[in-house]
């Protein structure tokens, strides 16, 4: 049944038609008085100096990023396998077994070449 | 018949995302668009009577492979990659090739087994997961096994290039 | 007449979207207006931990206190940045907000009840998903867009750097919570919500067959929704205001919104995964069971806030991967072994 899935979509509208409402509320009675120092980015009360987005962070995230990638793929698998492992015993156990070895391999080599490290 | 018309709404917002990811000059608002266009596919992979697949789709793509593309992008200079163009000069020749590409596509499928397919063999939505995991853990068990191996390549060569990086 | 009408099945499908269309209605209102409770009990609870009274000026013992709140941020300016990337600045806190009302889709408050006067049945959830909590974890995690997104729109340099390490930190912890979530259809054996509470009935709750999954979820849910210990994205010492720093008015609200929404729906999701949700003694009608347990936990959830310090971020990095995750997985491995 399609129907299913149908709660989602009438949420997702419902929601952003709600958000659009209280912001059109928001937007008739607010007051509007911008000027430059109201409308700088918070930098202690300093003139803020150069752009925020111009790229320095450290690689980490990319890092922390990737090995999230991989583990929720693995997740992905588990989910089915959690689903039929009771029916299929010993056989789905070893095969995920082996299969989380494998990745817990590469946790284990980033935990050893300090990729988890976050100084 | 309403299930056409969700069919249409979804192909053509997937398409006009689709068509901004590459068109849109700033880097974070093609991720968005991108973000757009996964949705929208997760949504057709419900119509075609595969929740399971859908969910995937945005457990993997949406949830994880878009905050990765996020990390990377906010490591760049975004005024600069925001003024560089895709395609600098020759852009008539690339919309020639673009045309000769799309024929190619369109014939190709058209002339292949991909076309006979037919789609909505499947009727019901429930007990999906299950038959996935039967299917895998017996017919696929290699296939299977291979994924874990090339999830830990794509491990390593992340914290190998990392390192690089830092230094 | 009446009974060939109602027989007919399109007006059969026209009233069970009508149904969907009214409970979708209800729960969202619902949701939309907890955290206006919320923030009462949350600052009431902390004053009283303190021992201070907390909000009292606003009508008796200060019960109007998040309705002034609300006329108050209501008729705020509404402030973007020169520096900002006003269409991101402006639809980031509603991308944040959304996923975390999408999650109610498929949450189950209850078995059937049956209307009176109408004598129609009518479930206590929207819709039972054969992929339910897949579908909860995947929706959830979406959340973190609207959080980067709001720290990066705002091209400020304490709320880039808030939203960044939020999203790591989400991302991190989303790991041991899925594998705490494994381990429970492990022993359920569906993914479907409504499944998961019905085998836990009788007293079957899954916290006594899964402890070690319990405590990795609680933590992970802790760190999920950015409570303290593990609130690092608003380290006001560090960082502001983090992710939200930049934020006024209402825009501002909808962030504060979504955090007490994702705090209620970790809550529940806690109830369903392994207090067997509705299930209780029968002198009290399931939803009730339902709400008592869920009150509890996002009691105990606020009562953590005002007990413990906050981690520092290396710490917190080193908990999730370290520790949480090789522990998930060898939950899921002796799960695995017992299962069998």
């Amino acid at each position: 049944m399609l129907i299913t899935y149908l709660p989602v979509l009438l949420i997702v509208g419902f929601v952003i038609f709600m958000a659009t409402m209280v912001l059109f509320v928001n937007s008739l009675v607010s007051p509007k008085k911008p000027f430059r120092e109201k409308l700088s980015p918070w930098e202690c009360g300093m003139e803020p100096i150069g752009n925020a987005d111009a790229g320095h962070f450290k690689v980490h995230f990319f890092v922390i990023a990737i090995l999230f990638i991989v583990f929720d793929v693995e997740t992905l698998f588990l989910f089915p396998w959690a689903v039929v492992l009771r029916d299929m015993g010993l056989v789905a156990f070893v095969e995920m077994f082996i299969f989380i070895s494998i990745l817990a391999i590469g946790l284990v080599y980033a935990w050893k070449k300090g990729a988890l490290e976050w100084v | 018949m309403t299930e056409q018309i969700f069919f249409f709404i979804f192909a053509a917002l997937a398409v006009g995302s689709a068509i901004a990811v590459v068109s849109l000059r700033n880097p974070v608002h093609s991720v968005i668009s991108l973000m757009v266009c996964f949705l929208q596919m997760a949504a057709l992979f419900v119509l075609l009577r595969s929740p399971f697949i859908a969910v995937v789709q945005v457990f993997v793509y949406v949830g994880a492979v878009l905050v990765l593309f996020l990390f990377v992008i906010m490591m760049l200079d975004i005024h600069k990659a925001s003024m560089e163009r895709f395609v600098s000069g020759g852009q008539l020749g690339v919309i020639g090739l673009l045309v000769v590409l799309v024929i190619e596509m369109v014939l190709i499928v058209s002339k292949s087994k991909l076309a006979g397919i037919s789609v909505a063999s499947v009727t019901h939505l429930d007990g999906s997961v299950r038959e996935i995991g039967e299917a895998l853990f017996t017919k696929y068990i290699l296939p299977f096994e291979v994924v874990s191996f090339i999830l830990l390549v794509a491990l390593l060569g992340a914290i190998v290039m990392g390192r690089k990086e830092v230094k | 007449m009446f009974e060939l009408f109602i027989s007919n099945p399109l007006v059969l499908m026209m009233i069970e979207v009508l149904v969907i269309c009214i409970k979708v209605v209800v729960v969202t209102l619902v949701v939309f207006s907890l955290p206006l409770p919320l923030t009462y009990i949350e600052r009431k609870v902390a004053g009283h931990i303190q021992v201070r009274l907390g909000p009292y000026r606003v009508g008796p013992h200060g019960i109007l206190q998040p309705l002034a709140d609300m006329i108050k941020l209501i008729f705020k300016e509404d402030i973007i940045p020169y520096k900002a990337d006003p269409w991101l600045f402006k639809i980031a806190p509603i991308i944040a907000m959304v996923p975390a009302f999408a999650v109610f889709a498929t949450i189950p408050f209850g078995e059937k009840v049956t209307i009176p006067f109408i004598d129609k049945e009518v479930t206590l959830y929207i819709s039972d998903m054969d992929t339910g909590i897949l579908y909860v974890l995947a929706i959830a995690g979406l959340s973190v867009y609207g959080i980067i997104l709001g720290g990066w729109a705002s091209n400020s340099k304490y709320a880039l750097l808030g939203g960044l390490r939020s999203s790591a930190q989400m991302i991190s912890y989303e790991l041991a919570l899925s594998f705490a979530c494994i381990g429970v259809v492990m022993v359920v054996n569906s993914l479907s919500l409504v499944d998961i509470v019905r085998a836990q009935s009788g007293w079957h709750w899954n916290i006594l067959y899964q402890p070690l999954g319990f405590v990795i979820f609680a933590i992970a849910g802790l760190a999920e929704i950015n409570r303290i210990p593990f609130d690092l994205p608003e380290d006001e010492g560090t960082l502001g205001a983090g992710y939200h720093a930049e934020y006024s008015s209402m825009r501002f609200a909808f962030f504060m919104l979504t955090e007490y929404v994702a705090m209620v729906s970790m809550s529940v999701l806690m109830v369903i995964l392994f207090f067997g949700g509705w299930d209780g003694p029968g002198f009290l009608p399931g939803i009730v069971w339902f709400l008592i347990k869920v009150a509890f936990i996002i009691y105990v959830i606020i009562w953590t806030r005002f007990t413990y310090p906050r981690y520092r971020y290396d710490q917190l990095m080193t908990i999730g991967w370290k520790i949480l995750l090789p522990l998930s997985l060898l939950n899921i491995l002796i799960t695995g072994l017992v299962v069998i």
